[in-house]
């Protein structure tokens, strides 16, 4: 059968050759790395170190968010109550959270001198230090239980409503419907979610680097920081960016085969489902309340906590606020306009599929082991500090890529499939095709993409943490100066500041596209 | 005889009410157009959904409130009959234990009610190695190990090709003729209506708007029914 979709002629060629740059911006670093790498990829003690306790917190983390994660999507997916979704949304509040907000959030809830020590200091115990390995698992829950529920959810969402009404009509309840409905879901949906996490706990930095540190509890990112900014041995760190490229391009091509069901990202999981609801009710309103608590509560500190402090912030914490701003909407710009020319490409390309994965790539490879390839390309041309900021911005915009695509391509694919014909047939070609036939349609999931790549970009601390002068501060670098000089009070009114910017892009971005649908 | 008394049923600002009867045996059709209520009385029979008033009697019992697997009642979806990760032999033995528990004699009746629909041999194939007409037998085939008085279709054979949906509404006429159950069938076609059931219903934004007899119903259709014929 001949393929429907028609050529848009300039678009095509203008995404296909965003995908070459891409593919160039993504592979070219990895060259870089490979050709300064210590010769034989030599590793020494302390690389295996870090190799080990990269793998170990990752497990730890991904067991334990799908462990609770489980329950969770289970309670939410058969429970109606009141406020159910603003639950749902508090479970994607941590995906565009800055990292190093929702961490000073979380110690000062649950570190030596947090919310909770102090509450079970009043029954005479005592809670341990948060830095270590126990820290950096505990933030990545926090970060991934929400995701792996929300993962879990959606499949269950997906069980048709007819197979649930037909196991009630057989009478299969407790262990035979969960061997026969819930069971064939979650053999489905949990090896995807685990490896993703585990992916995304591997390449986790800025956990790391607050809440871990030290011999025993170094990660390979931490480990490319350190033997970069520290000890500026190129051929060590180039060594550990291969280390670090290697183990999570092997992950990511494992979680791409594992992870078939292609949705538009956060749609859908407010919807009713009939799920049997006897018995366990007090278990499931227990695990809804603990989840909700523990998401909640660093938020709700970060708010108590920075509000005082939030009028008296230094110039500098506002300069570097504004410095990020520019930086998070350049990075949505440039995102979006490689995303859209990209995505109308791989809809017309062969090998779409193969296209897709490579532009995964970007999110696959950790931002440490990108920013250490493109130091060492830009050393031999000029002086790389000076690139900071552009580069950090293309970094941002090179990691959200996936997501908007991810968000795009099923509504165009859609829009292609059965809009194809009439714009045809009325004429429609190139840009007016485009602009009256298909953006319409996208004004939605291009509105959350855009949200979703402001708000990453408006909180990463990757790139630039590695390579910035001091006088090129983000506001997520500023707050770490910040703690590192124990001015926690003024990093606290920052990370409130940090909060309300970023969700406050996601939020404008979101409702513009909502608006414009 | 089964009894549906005043029953209503509301929600997001649709609200159903019936009333009617079916007697043993008979085989009744529920037309109308897609919102009219159709797949809700469905679900409100099997007990999927609660009604906000009225009563199901069933020969003297009173089902308003019993448990979907607790009804005298067996379904057929227009998809989603069978479990993808099943073999035909677990999907049918569902229907004699939710546990599975299978023993020899319930082996022996799954291999007949195979038989009965034409998948003689097909005890170890999953439903996705079957086609769309080679499924619908096999939750036919379940339906008779359920071995239950009244058979409830909502829409079964939609997605089917037209051979396919006469050869299915003859399989199950013939079936419900020789085993004297009682059908109830939502569906938009009249064919199939006329080739399964002896009496029609039209239900029109959640009322019944017409209650007749099939047979003669061409020569003389009421005003309400003549668009669907």
């Amino acid at each position: 059968m001949a393929n429907r979709t028609q050529p848009l002629g300039t678009l095509v060629w203008v995404g296909t050759g965003a995908l070459a740059l891409v593919l160039t911006a993504t592979l070219a670093p990895l060259v870089a790395i490979a050709v300064t790498a210590e010769e034989g990829f030599k590793l020494r003690a302390a690389d295996w170190a870090a190799i080990h306790f990269t793998l170990l917190q990752a497990g730890l983390s991904a067991i334990l968010s799908l462990v609770i994660a489980i329950p969770l999507a289970r309670a939410v997916a058969r429970r109606r109550f009141i406020g159910r979704g603003l639950f749902i949304s508090l479970m994607g509040a941590p995906f565009i959270l800055p990292v190093i907000v929702a961490v000073i959030g979380l110690i000062a809830s649950y570190g030596h001198n947090g919310w909770l020590a102090h509450t079970v200091q009043v029954i005479g115990l005592d809670l341990p230090e948060i830095y270590g390995l126990h820290g950096v698992v505990l933030a990545h829950v926090f970060f991934n239980l929400p995701l792996a529920a929300r993962l879990i959810l959606q499949e269950w969402q997906a069980i048709p409503q007819e197979r649930i009404r037909l196991a009630q009509s057989l009478g299969l309840k407790g262990g035979a419907f969960f061997r026969h409905i819930e069971w064939p879901i979650l053999r489905t949906a949990v090896p995807g979610a685990f490896v993703v996490i585990f992916l995304l706990c591997c390449s986790s930095f800025a956990v790391a680097l607050i809440l871990g540190g030290g011999p025993r509890a170094t990660t390979i990112e931490l480990a490319i920081y350190q033997t970069f900014r520290f000890d500026f041995d190129l051929g060590r760190a180039a060594t550990l960016a291969a280390v670090q490229a290697l183990l999570c391009l092997s992950l990511g091509a494992f979680a791409l085969r594992l992870s078939a069901r292609e949705t538009g990202l956060g749609t859908g999981l407010d919807r009713a489902l009939a799920l049997p609801t006897e018995g366990c009710a007090f278990v499931d309103t227990l695990v809804i309340v603990a989840a909700g608590v523990f998401l909640a509560l660093p938020l709700a500190r970060i708010v108590i906590l920075g509000l005082p402090n939030l009028i008296e912030l230094p110039t500098a914490i506002w300069i570097a606020a504004l410095r990020s701003l520019i930086m998070a909407l350049s990075a949505t710009i440039l995102s979006i306009a490689m995303a859209l020319p990209i995505a109308m490409a791989l809809i017309r390309l062969r090998r779409a599929a193969m296209f897709e994965a490579l532009c995964l790539l970007a999110l696959v490879i950790s931002p440490l082991a990108l920013g250490t390839g493109w130091f060492l390309i830009l050393r031999s041309i000029t002086n790389p500090v000076t690139w900071a900021l552009p580069i950090t911005v293309c970094a941002n915009a090179l990691m959200a890529l996936p997501f908007v695509l991810r968000a795009v391509l099923p509504t165009l694919r859609e829009a292609e499939t059965s809009q194809a014909r009439l714009a045809t047939a009325l004429g429609l070609v190139g840009w007016h095709r485009f602009r009256h036939a298909i953006l319409p349609r996208l004004a939605r999931p291009l509105g959350f993409a855009a949200g979703l790549c402001a708000a990453l970009s408006m909180g990463d601390l990757g790139v630039i943490a590695l390579f910035a002068a001091p006088d090129q501060a983000t506001l997520p670098l500023e707050m770490l100066r910040l703690m590192g000089a124990y001015r926690m009070a003024d990093a606290q009114g920052a990370a409130l500041l940090l909060l309300i910017l970023s969700l406050g892009l996601f939020w404008i971005f979101d409702r513009g596209g909502h608006h414009h649908a | 005889m089964l009894e549906v008394t005043n029953l209503t049923y509301c929600s997001a600002g649709f609200e159903l009410n019936a009333a009617f009867r079916v007697q043993r045996g008979e085989r009744l059709a529920l037309m109308g157009r897609s919102g009219a209520g159709k797949s809700t009385l469905i679900s409100l029979i099997a007990g999927f959904l609660s009604p906000n008033a009225g009563e199901i009697w069933l020969e003297g019992a009173n089902l308003t409130h019993s448990d979907p697997s607790k009804r005298p009642i067996s379904i057929l979806f227009q998809d989603s009959n069978l479990f993808p990760h099943l073999t035909l032999r677990e999907n049918l033995g569902l229907a004699l234990s939710p546990r599975l528990a299978m023993n020899a004699a319930m082996e022996t009746q799954i291999s007949t009610a195979l038989a009965q629909v034409g998948l003689s041999g097909f005890e170890g194939r999953l439903p996705a190695s079957l086609s769309g007409g080679q499924q619908s037998r096999a939750a036919i085939a379940r339906v008779l190990l359920q071995n239950r008085p009244i058979l409830l279709m909502d829409e079964p054979f939609a997605a089917l090709d037209p051979a396919l949906r006469r050869e299915m509404a003859e399989l199950i006429s013939t079936l419900c003729r020789d085993l004297g159950l009682t059908l109830i069938l939502a569906s938009h076609d009249f064919m199939d209506a006329e080739r399964m059931c002896d009496r029609v219903m039209l239900l029109t934004e959640g009322r019944i708007t017409e209650d007749c007899p099939i047979a003669g119903l061409r020569a003389a259709p009421p005003a309400g029914l003549a668009p669907w014929l």
